[in-house]
């Protein structure tokens, strides 16, 4: 397809639906970027929450409503909850954290940056001719339910039997190897309410 | 739409969670870029599956099993990284260099092997205290 055969489009004549997908996923980019170069460990969490809003935002904008919700129920109600529950357990300091960053910030900078010039390249000198025709939703929860159901119940099913072994795997994970269901108990309110000695009582509990 | 917005955005994305997973120290924040990578690839599965116009909407079934293997994955993760740190007292994974191979032309039992530990030891004294606990219920 060239040029002239996408001259219905325009370039320089964005739609409403394009400024708006301009817009959250420049907010969306930001937030991404504040969450990986931000001190304060919390905030990197939060700012996450942002990132992910934004997406279902842009998901929505790409008429996948399911993929949406799904995003938002998931991704911000708790993947983003388990991920503050990590950062108390293990003790990260609320405040300003000055060795958040490790000593190969540029060589990192290096290779994103190399990254992301060449993927940008690629991309749009692949698909600067290409439009998404937005006019029929793709994603409804009827489509969505119906080819779910229809074409991938077997994965879907596998895809059940892989959560409960990721549960079950995460439980045997942290669960003490020798302590008793007590004991845990014990480590876990102890670690929860005093978070300036949250090994101490596991350990105590170890060597007893 | 254009189809490079999304694309674009995407790739963004994706280079930002990279940033994240070579640049941070702390694991849990290693976990978070991860998941900005993942997310960057949701958003290329429902861009080219709209584009695309799937009968069987390949590109939004797998970006749903994508998401749901992402929490199997940030449940198991977490759960490691609160095991190590539970057993070193830290969860910095420039500090976990156990495995580490000896670098440098003194061989592998050269002063590479200890120096970190000792270094992190002088300088932080729960880094110190943590590792005593570890090693008296080792």
């Amino acid at each position: 397809m060239t040029l002239a055969a996408a001259a219905p489009y325009g370039f320089l004549s964005p739609t409403g639906v394009e400024v708006s997908f301009l817009l959250v996923g420049l907010v969306t980019f930001a937030a991404a970027l504040v969450t990986v170069t931000t001190k304060q460990l919390v905030h990197a969490a939060l700012w996450l929450v942002v990132a992910l809003g934004g997406l279902a935002v842009e998901y929505l904008l790409l008429t996948a409503e399911f993929i949406a919700w799904v995003q938002v129920l998931i991704y911000v109600g708790s993947v983003v909850v388990l991920l503050l529950f990590g950062l108390m357990l293990t003790k990260a300091p609320i405040g300003r954290s000055p060795d958040a960053d490790s000593g190969n910030r540029w060589a990192a900078l290096t290779v994103a940056v190399a990254a992301a010039a060449t993927l940008v390249w690629v991309v749009v000198d692949a698909f600067r001719t290409q439009w998404i025709d937005l006019d029929a939703p793709q994603g409804t929860t009827a489509v969505t339910g119906a080819m779910l159901f229809q074409h991938w119940v077997l994965p879907f099913e596998a895809l059940s039997v892989l959560l409960l072994a990721a549960l079950v795997g995460a439980i045997v994970l942290s669960r003490k190897a020798d302590a008793k269901a007590d004991a845990k108990a014990d480590a876990g309110t102890g670690g929860a309410e005093s978070p300036a000695d949250a090994a101490g009582p596991a350990d105590k509990e170890r060597q007893r | 739409m254009h189809l490079a917005y999304p694309a674009v955005l995407a790739v963004l994305l994706f280079c930002t969670g990279l940033y994240g997973v070579l640049a941070r120290r702390n694991a849990i924040l290693v976990l978070m870029s991860v998941e900005l990578m993942l997310n960057a690839v949701n958003l290329n599965l429902v861009a080219f599956d709209v584009w695309l116009r799937d009968a069987l909407h390949a590109g939004q079934a797998l970006t749903l099993f994508t998401i749901a293997i992402a929490a199997a994955e940030i449940g198991i993760g977490l759960s490691i990284v609160l095991m190590v740190y539970r057993n070193r007292g830290t969860s910095d994974v420039d500090r976990l260099r156990d495995t580490a191979e000896a670098t440098g032309p003194t061989g592998p039992a050269g002063p590479e092997d200890t120096a970190p530990d000792g270094a992190a030891d002088a300088t932080d004294p729960d880094a110190t205290a943590a590792a005593q606990k570890a090693e008296a219920t080792a």
